[in-house]
């Protein structure tokens, strides 16, 4: 954990007074409801389809025990006994009550937590990989950087009312799993051929509706230099970012109407005038940012792994297959990262109740050096686990009904709330979400079919990441029905990738089926089970996909105006 | 009207906003449109008024701000209480362009902006007509610290950490 020094306190306490006092005021008549509105949403308030949301901010995923058993007691107490893992690694609560919320933030910044900036048009919490500092693929740990970037962005004075949302992610690894080109700015940290540390630049990323993959402006910019260039990158933004339509309005717009060489230019620009000011950090600024990371007490490969693992493996093959499926190397020998699955059947994909809370909480003091990360998938990782112990954090898991062996298959989907919660849905997800986990319940199937992204959105605004999808089903509304488009062959890792639509939307009834047959052409066409369904999409293209979706209907169905 | 807070006091509000078509008073301080400035700047110089001027938020202060620097003021407008393009521009016109005299907010401006703003280094604000004066000014104190440099000259979290250190 990262922990918070007496300043970082100060104003996670002080944001608490504030927001108190503006409730006050808007329950006294002397706040309009535009105006709170606003201001709420800057402390993630959202007044949903049934009841306020709060989304509660997890910078760059990263959870203790004492802050997961405060989410489970704000479960318990304030909320219907559950929260949520959202897509950008926060948490979300479904029922609080508008006047309470004072009071979850007050109780939040007991455990260094906060509600700071999780929505309005500001800069949001960073993200990074979920297996920062374990996985064996990084340069160094990304997380620091985040933690910089999160200070410098808290009340940032002049980036406060931005044209739009504005969403930072960090990665460091050979593998991208911080979906870090479809961000507003994505960070690659890395190093340059003189070996000294920096980062390369990319802008304008974003889902949505008009889903986008970043640009790269500068190929590389001196480690102590952050500060200056996210400011020269926003200060530019917010000059020219258009705001006479929301749906044009985030920083990818102005980056593809400019062009990235033009967008570049201007950044520069700026960048020269403010780099050697007082944006620029010190070696110790940093220094101590990673000082305040606790440092973990890990034990010998021959401590952490003394064979029991191994004959567990041998002995029990749902172990083993779960081991398989759901845990990831870890840097050190002797030690897995272990996935908790959130996507058990009959759960809305994320969701953790109370209890589950308490129990992640004492499995993660007990094994994980008291630490658990949320994924940008929804789940979770208890990423510090010995290899002595991994047998009993399965048992445990399993019967929290959060060990189910599918991280990275077809019922892994990623889903935002959908028409059951959220004011802007056009059309359900849960219940989607439901129908192909009924369809593909049969492991050995999953299995046969291999890693497999489902993305699914209630609506354009894409939560759900439906245009990086391997798969992608967006909810639209067709004269009152629930209807969806569907689209193959999205990415958002290194080798980022938009989706490409397969043809007209498809109803609720049909939707389950269309999935299923999209599996079934895959499953015909692969070259060997080692090509993924990516692999062979990008191979083979639309063509079979879409004959056996539409058959020679097509030409008579409805296109989509909207 | 709405009443004037200036460096952080309830202040009186001489100075007269002036539509561009409308004619010069006699005497006194004038806000104008920087497009009248402009236009009329010789006849302004003649009449003996003091001028302020007012730039549109689209403008690039880099551009204008030498044309402006001898001003006792510049006002920046808030169209709408979400459109933030002001606040970069009287940071610009601060930190980089040094400009000493006041920056005056116009248009939507409520309570819960003015700590920013005055971090920003806007040090007037006409506030909106319903806004009460007396409980706006609890506003710069909602936090006493800051991750970020400000012209309110806050402490920096930076600068307390590096002299901790020290």
């Amino acid at each position: 954990m990262y922990r918070y020094d007496e300043l970082d306190q100060r104003l996670v306490d002080e944001r608490v007074a504030q927001f108190r006092d503006q409730t006050e005021r808007f329950l006294a008549g002397k706040l309009s409801e535009e105006e709170f509105r606003s201001l709420r949403l800057r402390n993630g308030l959202y007044i949903q389809r049934f009841a306020p949301m709060l989304r509660i901010a997890v910078p760059y995923g990263l959870l203790s025990s004492r802050q997961l058993r405060k989410l489970g007691h704000i479960a318990r107490t304030y909320d219907k006994g559950y929260g949520h893992v959202s897509t950008r690694t926060n948490i979300q609560f479904n029922w609080p009550r508008l006047e309470q919320v004072p009071e979850i933030l007050a109780e939040l910044a007991t455990v260094q937590m906060h509600a700071i900036q999780t929505s309005g048009n500001c800069i949001r919490n960073t993200t990074t990989d979920a297996l920062a500092g374990v996985a064996a693929d990084e340069l160094v740990d990304p997380r620091p950087y985040c933690e910089l970037t999160r200070q410098w962005s808290t009340f940032h004075p002049e980036f406060n009312w931005l044209p739009r949302k504005f969403k930072i992610a960090f990665s460091a690894s050979t593998v991208d799993r911080a979906a870090t080109q479809v961000h507003d700015i994505g960070v690659y940290i890395r190093r340059n051929e003189a070996g000294a540390l920096g980062y390369s630049i990319y802008v304008g990323g974003g889902l949505g509706r008009m889903p986008m993959i970043a640009q790269k402006i500068r190929d590389f910019l001196p480690e102590l230099d952050l500060f200056s260039y996210l400011e020269a990158i926003l200060r530019v933004y917010n000059r020219l970012g258009r705001r006479d339509n929301i749906h044009r309005a985030r920083i990818k717009v102005l980056v593809k109407s400019l062009g990235a060489a033009r967008f570049a230019e201007l950044v520069e620009a700026e960048w020269a005038m403010l780099k050697d000011g007082y944006l620029k950090l010190l070696p110790e600024d940093i220094e101590r940012v990673k000082s305040r990371f606790d440092q973990h007490p890990y034990v010998s490969e021959a401590e952490a792994n003394d064979g029991s693992y191994q004959r567990r493996l041998e002995a029990d093959s749902r172990f083993a297959g779960w081991v398989k499926r759901n845990t990831r190397a870890h840097r050190r020998p002797g030690y897995l990262a272990v996935f908790v699955s959130l996507k058990a059947n009959g759960v809305a994909p994320g969701d953790v109740t109370d209890a589950q809370f308490d129990a992640i909480a004492d499995l993660a003091e007990r094994y994980s050096f008291g630490e658990v990360r949320n994924t940008h998938d929804q789940n979770m990782v208890l990423a510090e686990v010995r290899k002595n112990d991994v047998y009993a954090v399965w048992q445990r898991l399993s019967e929290l009904n959060l060990a189910t062996p599918n991280i990275g298959l077809l019922t892994d989907l990623i889903c935002c709330p959908g028409l059951d919660f959220c004011a802007l849905a056009n059309a359900g997800s849960i219940g989607v979400a439901q129908d192909i986990f009924d369809r593909f319940e049969s492991l050995d199937y999953q299995h046969d079919i291999g890693e497999l992204k489902i993305k699914m959105s209630g609506c354009m605004n894409g939560c759900g990441h439906h245009s990086v999808g391997h798969i992608g089903i967006l909810g639209v509304d067709k004269h009152g029905e629930e209807w969806y488009q569907v689209t193959l062959g999205g990415s958002a890792e290194h080798d980022a990738s938009l989706g490409d639509r397969t043809g007209p939307s498809i109803s609720r009834a049909e939707i389950g089926n269309a999935v299923q047959k999209i599996i079934e052409v895959y499953l015909e066409q692969r070259e060997g089970e080692d090509e993924s369904f990516l692999e062979t999409y990008r191979r083979v293209g639309m063509a079979p996909f879409k004959e056996r979706l539409y058959g020679g209907a097509e030409a008579e169905a409805e296109e989509e105006a909207a | 009207m709405g009443s004037l807070i200036l460096d952080r006091r309830i202040a009186a509000n001489d100075w007269t906003t002036l539509a561009d078509d409308a004619a010069l008073p006699a005497a006194g301080k004038v806000i104008v449109s920087l497009k009248r400035w402009r236009a009329e700047r010789e006849a302004l110089a003649a009449s003996g008024l003091t001028v302020g001027v007012r730039i549109p938020n689209t403008e690039d202060v880099g551009a204008v701000a030498a044309e402006l620097a001898g001003l006792p003021l510049i006002a920046v407008e808030i169209p709408k209480f979400g459109d933030g393009r002001a606040y970069s521009q009287a940071r610009v016109l601060r930190e980089r362009h040094g400009y000493r005299g006041e920056i005056r907010a116009q248009g939507d401006v409520l309570h819960d902006q003015l700590f920013h703003m005055s971090r920003c280094g806007i040090n007037a604000f006409e506030l909106r007509a319903d806004q009460d004066p007396q409980d706006c000014l609890r506003a710069f104190g909602d936090y006493d610290l800051a991750y970020q440099h400000g012209a309110d000259r806050l402490g920096t979290v930076w600068e307390r950490r590096r002299a901790q250190r020290a």
